[in-house]
């Protein structure tokens, strides 16, 4: 060897495979303005769609007159429920089993409901013809608090579902009731309740809020007649499941149906769902025999498409008087809007909220969940979310510091007291799941010794004596969170979309020169799959990253995925992508056996070929392996270097974190500052942490938006007054906190390469953290559970109600 | 959110932007630095059929000082305040308070004579004019009138304005040497209009307030000037008490909105507050 040979350590680093905090390879085109979204796409021809939206949120459609509409220059349509009834689409099936009005059919349900779609050939034109449309309602009560969605004079809202008394997930109670879902032990827990030395109960809210992408959901629809083929460019985060859909109920062959997602500019579960916008502008375009823009704006956004939680947890936990767990009950009311669209994996109307026992032993549990329909927006979606785990992880976290505050223990101690153990992994919970791996006592030390946690209590009962004295306004709150999240649906055996096990896929295929493309089944909305996907691609096979492209969002070159979301890229697609590669790389053994003269068991892996035991200098590497697919590969062995995997889980991937938010609250005014927020993420095997930094950056400051303010409020009549980031609450630079990262590992006995996901653990954790802090600080003042969002105004009121402020 | 039709025009002087305005009457409006009209039209609960724009007329930018006074044309962007030495020298509170106005994009284009004259009851600038004392100027076809920042809000973007008139120009005596000045915003997030907010700009004499002026913003349909609060001041050296009494005489002309900053109480009752954390600041910081 010379000094030009490269080291191991060299070659490792050139391959900037997994580990590697390698620069995002996108950002290239995306930092320049060079992307390619929704919105670039202009084809020859190209028309608008622009939607009538109702004001009111409960009324009969009594008339709709487009007449002056359809005299407005440029207007060149005007499609009701009427029109599309032609085509048999003015209802469309949610991924719940529900159905959804695509248009408006004889009632309107929520306000900003669609009830027209106008057709211009601009955008403008399609506005002035919306502001033409004259509907004639006639108001309905609203039915607005989902405590009363089951009252006996509950007004009726789903006048389709009169008379069913079974739902796509059971009995239904009530024309207002969706379905009622129960798991776990009612009788052994109810037993457990009855024993228990110390009980609480508490109704926990998570209210209503909303993902806000940067980029608003779009698509363009383009109907080729003499093809019959349907070409649709949209915001997908799931682009093969839209093809599916459409296939199902336009009845166009699955094969002429083109979905293309380009670059997404943030989806955070917005974007799973199917919206009457898509419907609108293919029929449109099918009408017309042009393509069909819809571009939504923020206040549609806000107010029409999926929102996310509203969930209300009452919920019990019984313990010992020495602070041992010894059972959880609890019962959820959950605020669907008009109609169940939730997009969760079928046949789980409540997604995985059985995962709410948390990072706790319980030996046992029960859970009943309760849909009820109400005036408001369809949903719910997954909100950096894995189908809401954030409702569950926010209600145990809750739900422990309260039981910690009722038996006068420390809230960290008692988490380490209940704690499952690092030998009890794989752990089955209570209420269902097999959790993978986890060392929680190790992660909630780390997080401890590094805040300095028993200094800042020690801080905090100086700051609240000073403050019984008189001498400060100031309260003070430490906010722990340690969460486990249930991420990557699913296995075949418990999760489809539609029929459709939730597996993922990758297809690569090697160049000669050694470089190759990975087409997948997910499809990234930012979160930097082009730059991961080919780091573990480069650990696997020994190419360098730079020299693999990654390719996702067409359905007719990637191969079937179940999309992105519900962090399930890298349990699923990332697995599948590992396993296409060790495809390769057997291939690759098969060839550089024959060429090096050897018996492939004689070879192994190093790092970027594959060289002969105990014959260092006999080499071949990759790069020329590559070389050799193409020329002289064994006798029999067909040419070439491809590999296609589908990938279907043995089991979900359990990630999980310990958080400490500390801060600081004004009680005169309500304003708070957050001092400090430590966030300790096991997310397993580590594939970027430059991104994996990014991903909880992000998703901490969703979280800090969401406990602190960000909310979708309805008024009492059922109007929505959160319309406009002038009151949703969408935090600056200025007003997010900084954020303090660290990490244990502790990697998945079942992926191939160890990793768990990450992209939703921060939101997951970041909230019941935030709000634990505004409780731990109100505390000591006698309050056991001030409800979310905690804003400036409500812990003034909370303080005031405390008997803290005159 | 997508505007009407509307024509666009672009006088280069005065005298025909009013001769526009006149001519095209009540479907025309001025538009400075757009921040308030562009997204009422985009929601189209604006729909004026005639956009004027003022940024053609280079007479109506500028910061100058007119013997005792300091005088700001229309067109000056919150930007250009924020940049002006004459404004820091004289003035530091109006530098203070356009640093509190929404993030540097909405300053580059949004102009003092815009912030004030739309009578928006959420605009920090109104509130700043009165405690300032200022005076706006205001041409029309009937020629040229001076107004006081205290006589020219009626309600909620109702104001002293004629059909036809444009405001031109404000104008202020440079508070007195060593005055203490001091503007406390409470608001929910960058971008956002004040919860409460409110302006004081005082003068000290012995450890004991001599002159005082506060000004409250979104705290009513109107800017206001809380002449009780001050008076509860002068004379005394911001003791408790008095802070107290102030506190409460400010809070006592306010009718807040409830709205998704907070019920009525509160906004008043932080209205109280953001007084007396604005004079106790201008106090510590007069010479």
């Amino acid at each position: 060897m010379n000094d030009l040979t490269p080291t191991r350590e060299q070659r490792t680093a050139a391959l900037e495979g997994m580990g590697c905090k390698r620069k995002r390879v996108e950002d290239i085109r995306f930092t320049q303005g060079r992307g390619n979204y929704v919105d670039d796409v202009k084809l020859p021809g190209m028309l608008h769609g622009d939607f009538v939206r109702s004001p009111h949120p409960h009324a009969r459609v009594k008339k709709i007159d487009d007449s002056e509409a359809l005299k407005v220059p440029g207007v060149l349509a005007v499609i009701t429920a009427e029109t599309l009834k032609t085509v048999n689409l003015a209802w469309m099936p949610t991924l719940a089993g529900d159905v959804q009005m695509v248009l408006a059919d004889g009632k309107v349900l929520f306000q900003n409901q669609e009830v027209a779609f106008v057709v211009a050939t601009d955008r403008y034109e399609a506005d002035d013809g919306i502001n033409k449309v004259i509907v004639e309602y006639e108001a309905l009560p609203p039915l607005v608090d989902p405590f009363k969605a089951m009252d006996a004079d509950a007004p009726v809202l789903r006048e389709d579902l009169v008379g069913k008394t079974i739902g796509a997930h059971g009995p239904r109670k009530h024309n207002n009731h969706i379905f009622e879902w129960t798991v776990g032990d009612k009788e052994m827990t109810d037993a457990a309740f009855k024993k228990a030395d110390v009980t609480i109960k508490e109704m926990i809210s998570y209210h209503r809020t909303h993902p806000s992408p940067l980029e608003t959901c779009q698509c363009v629809c383009s109907f080729d007649k003499i093809k019959g083929e349907l070409t649709i460019y949209g915001t997908f985060q799931a682009p093969h499941v839209i093809r599916t859909v459409v296939a199902l109920i336009a009845k166009i062959p699955e094969h002429k149906i083109h979905v293309i997602a380009p670059d997404i500019g943030g989806g955070f579960g917005n974007k799973v769902g199917a919206y009457p916008g898509y419907i609108c502008a293919a029929v449109a375009s099918i009408v017309t025999g042009k393509p069909v823009k819809w571009v939504e704006d923020r206040i549609e956004n806000l107010t029409a498409t999926s929102f996310a939680r509203d969930y209300h947890m009452t919920t019990e936990v019984a313990a010992t008087k020495d602070g041992k767990v010894t059972g959880l009950r609890v019962h959820v009311l959950a605020d669907h809007g008009a109609f169940d669209a939730c997009a969760d994996p079928s046949k789980w109307p409540a997604g995985f909220f059985n995962i709410v026992t948390g990072s706790y032993d319980f030996p046992t549990a029960h859970l009943a969940v309760d849909g009820v329909y109400t005036n408001k927006a369809p949903g719910g979606v997954a909100y950096r979310c894995s189908f809401r785990v954030t409702e569950a992880a926010y209600c145990i976290e809750r739900a422990m510091d309260i039981l910690a505050q009722k038996l006068n223990m420390d809230p960290a101690e008692l988490r380490l007291k209940n704690f499952i153990k690092a030998e009890q992994f794989p752990y089955h919970s209570a209420l269902g799941w097999e959790y993978d791996s986890g060392d929680y006592h190790t992660a909630m030390r780390k997080m401890m010794e590094t805040t300095g946690y028993a200094a800042l209590r020690k801080e905090q009962a100086e700051k609240r004596a000073a403050f019984k004295r008189g001498e400060t306004r100031d309260i003070m709150g430490l906010g722990i969170s340690f969460f486990t999240e249930i991420v990557g649906a699913g296995p075949s055996k418990n999760c489809d979309i539609l029929g459709i096990a939730m597996f993922d896929s990758c297809e690569i295929r090697m160049h000669p020169t050694g470089a190759g493309i990975a087409r997948v089944g997910s499809k990234s909305q930012g979160q930097g799959h082009e730059t991961t996907w080919a780091q573990i691609i480069a650990t696997e096979i020994g190419i360098p990253a730079d020299n693999i492209m990654v390719e996702e969002g067409n359905t007719d070159t990637a191969p079937y995925g179940l999309g992105t979301y519900g962090s399930r890229s890298t349990p699923v697609a990332g697995a599948a992508i590992a396993m296409a590669a060790r495809k390769i790389k057997a291939k690759a053994q098969m060839i550089a056996a024959y060429k090096l003269e050897v018996h492939e068991d004689d070879l192994e892996f190093d790092i970027d070929g594959f060289r002969v035991r105990g014959l260092p200098e006999k080499f071949m590497s990759m790069k020329d392996i590559c070389w050799a697919a193409y020329n002289s590969v064994p006798p029999g062995m067909e040419p070439g270097l491809e590999a296609v995997s589908y990938y279907d889980p043995p089991n979900m991937t359990y990630p999980f974190g310990a958080y400490l938010c500390v801060m600081d609250i004004d009680v005169d005014t309500g304003v708070y500052k957050v001092r400090r927020f430590y966030a300790l993420d096991d997310c397993g095997t580590r594939i970027n942490p430059m991104i994996i930094e990014g991903q909880v950056h992000g998703g901490l400051t969703e979280a800090f938006a969401i406990a602190m303010g960000q909310e979708i409020r309805y008024d009492e009549v059922g109007n929505v007054v959160t319309g406009s980031f002038m009151d949703f609450f969408m935090p600056t630079a200025v007003e997010t906190p900084h954020w303090e990262t660290d990490f244990t590992v502790t990697p998945s006995p079942h992926h191939p390469i160890g990793a768990k996901g990450v992209g939703e653990s921060p939101n997951v954790g970041g909230v019941p953290a935030f709000s634990n802090a505004v409780n731990d600080a109100f505390s000591f003042l006698g309050s056991t559970h001030i409800q979310m969002p905690h804003d400036f105004w409500r812990n003034w009121k909370a303080a005031k109600d405390l008997g803290a402020v005159a | 959110m997508i505007p009407g039709s509307f024509n666009y025009h672009r006088p280069a002087s005065v005298a025909d932007a009013v001769k526009l305005l006149v001519n095209l009457g009540e479907d025309a409006r001025p538009l400075a630095g757009g921040h308030s009209l562009v997204p009422m039209m985009k929601l189209r609960l604006a729909t004026p059929a005639h956009l004027i724009d003022l940024h053609g007329i280079t007479a109506l930018k500028g910061i100058s000082r007119d013997g005792g006074n300091v005088v700001i044309g229309a067109m000056t962007t919150q930007h250009d305040l924020l940049a002006s030495e004459e404004i820091a020298r004289s003035a530091p509170i109006l530098h203070e308070t356009a640093l509190l106005i929404a993030d540097p994009q909405v300053r580059y284009r949004g102009t003092i004579g815009g912030n004030v004259a739309n009578g928006d009851p959420g605009n920090d600038m109104p509130a700043l004019m009165m405690t300032l004392g200022a005076t706006y100027r205001l041409e029309g076809p009937g020629g040229v009138r001076d107004v006081a920042a205290a006589d020219f809000y009626q309600g909620a973007y109702f104001t002293a304005l004629e059909p036809g008139e444009i405001l031109t120009s404000v104008s202020f005596p440079a508070p007195a040497t060593g005055h203490g000045c001091a503007y406390e915003k409470l608001k929910r997030k960058v971008g956002d209009y004040a919860t409460a907010a409110a302006a004081v700009v005082l003068t000290m004499a012995s450890g004991k307030v001599a002159t005082c002026s506060i000004g409250l913003t979104n705290v009513h349909e109107t800017p206001l000037l809380a002449t009780d609060a001050a008076k509860a001041v002068i004379g005394t050296s911001l003791d408790a008490a008095s802070l107290k009494k102030a506190a409460a005489a400010a809070s006592a002309i306010m009718a807040p909105a409830a709205d998704a900053r907070g019920p009525v109480e509160y906004r008043k009752h932080v209205g109280g507050i953001m007084v007396t954390r604005a004079l106790q600041r201008a106090a510590s910081v007069a010479k």
